[in-house]
């Protein structure tokens, strides 16, 4: 019998009776991050990575029965051996390791291999089966080097003060925002947030993240000068009546997506910052290779590409089909 | 090349005109004269034919990146365009510490390529790619294929050149017209306050009408304006200069030799003329079929034969230059004044005639003459403010053009697949799409409306310029334009322009239009607007 089996409620280990990431309400769910697409309320009780426990219990109902598991520490459910190690995706984001008379798969969840300030870095595992995200799965998607892109950010930030128009960066509420917070050059000048961060911003300063000073849009009148401030919203905000303060103000997206320019200009943004979480197409491959796994699924993105990839190089690869997103192509409400 | 990749990130960088044009300004002036020169070619949308077949230069790219030509297709789906797709595949950046200048790259480099042979052409592309970083192989990317679009529309390179050089803008749209050799010197003319109007060949700027789409009480005073027929012809600039005669059409295409009865004519014109008008097919005193007319520019020589059945004329609308002087600024009545006081004098030879005003004391007797244009073969009416100079590009609010057929546009040929019996194995199913913005966007389907001949050239075009294959469907080269009349406009969600017409054809092909000419979504907008105002 399979170690794991997708069924309607998504990956099942059913010698340990648990889900991974599972997009029904279950008995028993190990999740690897607190993003909505893995993480969906309603089932009984809740396995996470230790440093990730406070942000998925602000994402659930109140009273939802939510342990925190050490990365690394070992549990042993019914002959398996689960235990839960850093993706580098997000905080307390995790790979799910799962071992049974001593074959071994691992559930990557989302996953990046680049160092970010504000989680643990991704660990490789050995393993016979992998399940792996691909959303970025095709070799136009090779991230430059994060400071790199970071420069870009900052000398933005810089030209649109003198010429006296605020900047406003879009991206996603929890992760990448207090990734760009932490790589922003705060001695610029100030840094605004919107609302739908300062929570999610507060969880990471109590697990001790260190970011520089941010200040709510809401603390401060309107009729403010926002022309030496950057501010961080999410994606779709600057379409909103709330943006409308922020005068003729310069906006970009910090995502994956903006590798390819036709997105950006679809959306009619000045500036694209291909900043992910996600791992690009090397490092996917070498992740892959790292794993020494022989058989191969992947999740959400370019599936089908990678499985033709990888079965051209003799490896046992499959799509499945899962309600996971990756990051979205469009900006949404979050 | 440096310098000229960085101005097209900054086009990039920003939606707002003024950060555009600022960094154009910046540009021009601190440019060598030889590079601007071609910078002016690439952002006025001109460009030196494709010289590398796509499919040669994808297999070349993915065998430089290391990736499977399947693996290439699928990034070439997501990316959606040809160069970007190749700047994002290549490997590490160029490691050339060399920048050569942009005129460099181009003389040299891309000019030379189309007589390369297949091999020493791969040899070139490798070499560049590996000698550029990652913001200059796109632009040379972009240059070898082709679609060099980068939101920074002719006008604002006008206006910008204007700024930089302290010309105004007229002068600037007037010098950019026509035909023109992208030399350091002719650069340095163009900028150049002293330099009298060098090419003495060149055309001015057409100014162009806009499709009524208002209702005639808001125009004011019908004593205020001009009615005249709106005929079906070419439109035409007549340039009578230093003792010769040149015909440029709209395309700004030089009809040399086409019309010698014209040049003729023109000939007892007095040097420093210039007439805007419609050349027509014509006798006794009415036009001829259209049709007659494009059979005869398709023909090489026109012989004696060709003249007798098919005669033409000049209807003249307008005088731009009058004894050597751009009149264009003077109002329209003036300048009428001063055209019929030209013609008059017989001068015409019965070739050169002046377009007639259609009178009317108020608007619901001039809307009763445009019911019967029909009877005149005129295609509706013309409307232009007496007041009015003549503008550059197409403006509103002075000049309308009010057709008898209300739903017509210039669409731009996108897509195209074999027909089916008859038309079997050629290509004569059309998708066709109008500007939004920078780009096309599609929005009828036409079958009916051309000529055998006018389907097989097509068809070869078809063939000899498609950029992207969709099962049987061609993605061709943006650059056929069409007039498409429909019965009927309304709005629907289902389409990705928003809009649905009704029995769309093709009423014409205008090989007078460039793509960047066609109508925009804007035109279609304004059409159901009228519709829905109407009902």
């Amino acid at each position: 019998m399979d170690l794991l089996t997708l069924t309607p409620a998504g990956l099942y280990c059913s010698q340990a009776d648990f889900y991974v990431d599972p997009w029904q309400p279950v008995a028993r769910a190990v999740v690897t991050h607190a993003h909505g697409d893995h993480l969906t309320p309603g089932s009984g009780a809740y396995l996470v990575a230790r440093p990730g426990a406070e942000l998925a219990r602000a994402r659930l109902p109140e009273g939802t029965s939510v342990d925190g598991a050490a990365y690394g520490e070992r549990r042993s459910l019914n002959g398996v051996q689960l235990s839960l190690h850093p993706a580098g995706h997000i905080l307390g984001s995790a790979q799910v390791r799962i071992e049974y008379r001593g074959e071994v798969w691992v559930v990557s969840g989302d996953y990046k291999l680049e160092p970010d300030r504000t989680c643990a870095p991704f660990e490789t595992l050995r393993c016979h089966g992998f399940v792996t995200e691909c959303t970025f799965g095709l070799p136009v998607y090779r991230w430059l080097p994060q400071t790199e892109v970071f420069d870009s950010i900052n000398s933005w930030w810089r030209d649109n003060q003198a010429r006296g128009r605020a900047t406003l960066l879009l991206g996603y509420a929890l992760g990448k925002a207090q990734r760009l917070l932490a790589g922003l050059d705060a001695t610029i000048g100030p840094i605004c947030t919107h609302g739908a961060m300062d929570r999610m911003t507060g969880l990471y300063r109590e697990a001790g993240v260190p970011l520089p000073e941010t200040i709510p849009v809401s603390s401060l009148p309107a009729r403010h000068d926002w022309t030496r401030t950057i501010i961080l919203a999410p994606p779709g905000a600057e379409a909103t009546p709330w943006a409308r303060r922020f005068g003729d103000a310069a906006t970009g997206f910090a995502s994956g997506w903006m590798q390819v320019r036709g997105n950006r200009r679809r959306q009619a943004l000045d500036r694209g910052f291909a900043l992910s979480d996600h791992v690009d197409w090397p490092g996917l491959l070498a992740t892959i290779e790292a794993t020494g796994a022989t058989t191969v699924w992947a999740t959400h993105g370019f599936t089908a590409p990678l499985v033709r990839f990888l079965t051209e190089r003799g490896l046992e690869a499959r799509a499945i089909s899962t309600r996971y997103e990756g990051e979205r192509e469009e900006p949404v409400e979050s | 090349m440096r310098r000229f990749a960085r101005l097209y990130h900054e086009l990039d960088s920003s939606n707002a005109t003024g950060d555009k044009v600022a960094a154009l300004v910046s540009y021009f002036r601190e440019a060598a004269p030889a590079d601007a020169a071609w910078a002016v070619v690439f952002l006025t949308g001109r460009r030196p034919r494709r010289a590398v077949s796509a499919t040669l230069l994808r297999s070349w790219a993915a065998e430089e990146a290391g990736v499977a030509d399947w693996l290439f297709e699928e990034c070439y789906h997501q990316v959606g365009d040809l160069a970007e797709t190749i700047t994002l595949l290549l490997p590490a950046e160029g490691s050339s510490d060399e920048d050569r200048p942009l005129s460099w790259w181009v003389e040299q480099r891309l000019l030379r390529l189309g007589e390369l042979e297949i091999g020493a052409q791969r040899t070139t592309l490798l070499e560049t790619w590996r000698a550029l970083d990652a913001r200059e192989r796109f632009v040379w990317n972009k240059l070898i294929t082709g679609g060099f679009r980068v939101g920074a529309s002719a006008r604002l390179v006008i206006r910008a050149l204007a700024q930089a050089s302290g010309i105004p803008e007229e002068t600037i749209a007037h010098r950019l017209a026509g035909a023109w050799e992208p030399t350091e010197a002719w650069y340095r003319a163009l900028v150049d306050p002293d330099a009298v109007n060098a090419g003495t060949s060149r055309p001015y700027p057409f100014f162009l009408a806009y499709q009524l789409d208002l209702p005639l009480a808001d125009l004011g005073d019908p004593a205020e304006w001009l009615a005249e027929w709106k005929w079906d012809g070419i439109r035409a600039q007549v340039v009578r200069r230093g003792g010769d005669t040149w015909i440029w059409s709209r395309g700004e295409e030089l009809l040399r030799g086409r019309f010698p009865e014209l040049e003729e004519a023109a000939s007892l014109l007095p040097d420093g003329t210039v007439l805007d008008g419609e050349i027509l097919p014509w006798r006794d005193g009415a036009p001829l079929p259209f049709a007659l007319l494009q059979r005869r520019i398709t023909r090489k020589t026109v012989t004696a034969q060709v003249r007798q059945q098919c005669p033409v004329v000049l209807m003249s609308y307008d005088l731009l230059e009058h004894e050597g002087t751009d009149v264009r600024l003077r109002p329209l009545a003036e300048r009428r004044d001063q055209l019929a006081a030209l013609l008059g004098t017989g001068r015409g030879d019965g070739r050169l005639l002046l377009s007639a005003p259609v009178d009317g004391a108020d608007w619901p007797a001039i809307e009763a003459e445009r019911a019967r244009a029909r009877e005149r073969s005129a295609e509706g009416l013309m409307l232009k403010r007496l007041s009015s100079p003549y503008g550059v590009g197409r403006r509103r609010g002075d000049w309308w053009k009010w057709k008898i057929d209300p739903y017509s546009v210039d669409a731009v040929l996108l897509y195209a697949q074999p027909g089916h019996g008859r038309r079997a194995g050629l290509f004569t199913d059309y998708t066709f799409g109008v500007w939004d913005g920078d780009h096309l966007v599609s929005f009828a389907k036409a079958y009916s409306g051309l000529t055998d001949e006018e389907i097989r050239r097509v068809d070869a075009f078809v063939r000899a310029n498609t950029i992207e294959r969709f099962g049987p469907v061609r993605a061709v080269e943006p650059r056929l334009v069409f007039e498409l009349a429909f019965e009927g406009i309304q709005a629907s969600p289902r389409h990705k322009s928003g809009i649905a017409v009704r029995f769309p054809r093709m009423a014409r092909w205008r090989t007078d239009k460039p793509a960047e000419e066609a109508d925009s979504i804007e035109t279609l907008r304004s059409l159901l607007e009228n519709v829905r105002r109407e009902t």
